[in-house]
């Protein structure tokens, strides 16, 4: 399967969505924000339908949405009354948003399916690079405020109390999951990046104890997926994204059960 | 002993009520000292103020040259799925470097803590699922990873059992001892502010007094505080 072209640049992809996706996803969380994820993700299939419309790359419309929208969906999701109702609002605005560009720029049906359910045929080698460059980025962006956000993720009380700057850490970590969105959308699809996103953590926030163990346990959960979702789809020819939204599925109910079993 | 704290004149209120207009007192440094009062009279306020989080109105806060505060606030959420273990959780408060990994001298820092505050042997139990007790010294273990020399303790004990606030209360009074500790309990317990703080500070409405415990009349105390058994 490694003789092809295409599922070299798949692998190399995936291996760095599920590194991002893994390790993002354990503050994502921890922080409460399982729902905005979803939310920028639907952003992102406006952005990726905006760039087909104006004849871009995809990844490239979605990093536009997701970052410009992040903050502002995000200051909506902080108080707490309001935020189901403003987030479904923002929504599907976005997707209807979404459904026009794709429609003026008169792409095929399957396009639509391309950007909404994932692809592994159409990463080119230089999308690998982009997606190697945004996982570099966000890595090492995560790793020069990581005991902030640790703190603030895991004792937000603790971390006002000791005076961490609470809005800039917000603000720090919406534009980091904006872009993880962004990346994470090119396997599996917009409509399903937040699998990823939320999956592996809840994995990881059941068996592991510490940080370190969590982030090691939700990348490897993540890892697991990918790769076995490429081998199975390569050999089946059924979607790629239903094998790994299959595999995770399972992880979680494995680990919960696990979990239950232990506290008894 | 020198003040590690003193209030010089403070006023302060929000828009529609005053909280105090004339509010002047000292900490010596290693005294530990409860602060006591009715609900809505300004002890969380003046907490914010002696961190900084608030400006007063008028008068001075000065404090020692060489004060590090730490704090233990009020409430936490950690419910019983909180995923990290004692010792995890008490380590988040260790932001001196950048470094996702923590080097040895910290991990050293932090054992001596979890020693201190009696959790080395439960460090690896699940926060989320740890006694009332434990976590209140989780909480308190976290602040004193930044080697704080005045510790204000913001209703430790009000969800504890007795046995489990006396427990926590000789923790503090043996920190206090040994790390020559100024400890400024919030509380609503006159019991425990006699039993282990040697003066209080009683906000009311009308003023406030700093006096020695020993010498505290209950039956003049605010209503609300008075035991229930107590003088009518």
């Amino acid at each position: 399967m490694f003789s092809y072209d295409f599922m070299q640049n798949a692998w190399l992809a995936s291996t760095f969505i599920a590194l991002t996706t893994g390790i993002v996803g354990v503050f994502v969380t921890a922080r409460g924000m399982s729902f905005l994820a979803h939310t920028l993700s639907e952003v992102g299939f406006a952005g990726a339908a905006f760039a087909v419309f104006l004849g871009i790359r995809p990844l490239d419309g979605m990093l536009l949405f997701t970052i410009t929208s992040s903050i502002t969906v995000g200051r909506l999701s902080v108080q707490q009354s309001r935020r189901e109702a403003s987030i479904s609002a923002v929504s599907s605005l976005f997707v209807g948003l979404g459904i026009l560009f794709l429609s003026l720029s008169s792409a095929s049906a399957s396009y639509a399916t391309t950007i909404l359910f994932g692809s592994i045929i159409g990463i080119s080698r230089s999308d690998v690079w982009q997606l190697l460059g945004l996982a570099a980025a966000v890595l090492l962006t995560l790793g020069f405020g990581y005991r902030h956000l640790a703190f603030d993720s895991f004792d937000a009380i603790g971390a006002q109390a000791q005076g961490v700057r609470r809005n800039l850490i917000s603000i720090y970590f919406l534009l980091i999951l904006a872009i993880s969105v962004s990346i994470g959308a090119q396997i599996v699809g917009s409509l399903l990046v937040f699998i990823l996103l939320t999956l592996p953590p809840a994995v990881a926030k059941y068996l592991g104890k510490t940080l370190p163990q969590m982030l090691v346990i939700s990348v490897v959960a993540a890892l697991i997926g990918v790769w076995a979702g490429l081998a199975l789809g390569y050999y089946t020819n059924w979607p790629v994204t239903f094998f790994i939204a299959a595999i995770e599925f399972c992880f979680y109910f494995i680990a919960l059960a696990l979990h239950r079993w232990r506290l008894d | 002993m020198t003040d590690l704290l003193s209030v010089e004149h403070l006023s302060f209120g929000f828009h529609d009520r005053q909280l105090y207009s004339d509010l002047s007192f000292a900490l010596k440094e290693g005294s530990m000292t409860s602060l006591i009062g009715a609900n809505g009279v300004g002890k969380t306020t003046l907490i914010r103020l002696l961190m900084g989080q608030l400006r007063p109105q008028s008068g001075q806060i000065k404090f020692m040259p060489n004060m590090r505060l730490g704090y233990v606030p009020q409430f936490r959420n950690i419910d019983p799925e909180y995923p990290l273990s004692i010792r995890s959780f008490v380590q988040l408060n260790q932001l001196q470097h950048g470094f996702p990994w923590h080097t040895p001298k910290e991990k050293r820092q932090l054992d001596a803590v979890l020693a201190q505050t009696h959790l080395t042997a439960r460090q690896h139990q699940l926060l989320g699922r740890a006694s009332g007790g434990e976590k209140q010294k989780a909480y308190l273990a976290q602040a004193l990873l930044t080697a704080p020399n005045f510790l204000i303790l913001d209703e430790a004990t009000a969800s504890l059992d007795v046995n489990t606030k006396t427990e926590l209360m000789t923790l503090v009074q043996e920190l206090n001892a040994t790390l020559k500790l100024t400890v400024l309990f919030v509380t609503h317990d006159l019991q425990l502010a006699k039993d282990y703080t040697q003066q209080y500070l009683l906000l009311t409405p009308k003023g406030h007094e700093l006096r020695r415990t020993t010498e505290m009349d209950e039956s003049r105390m605010p209503k609300e505080l008075r035991p229930v058994t107590g003088v009518q």
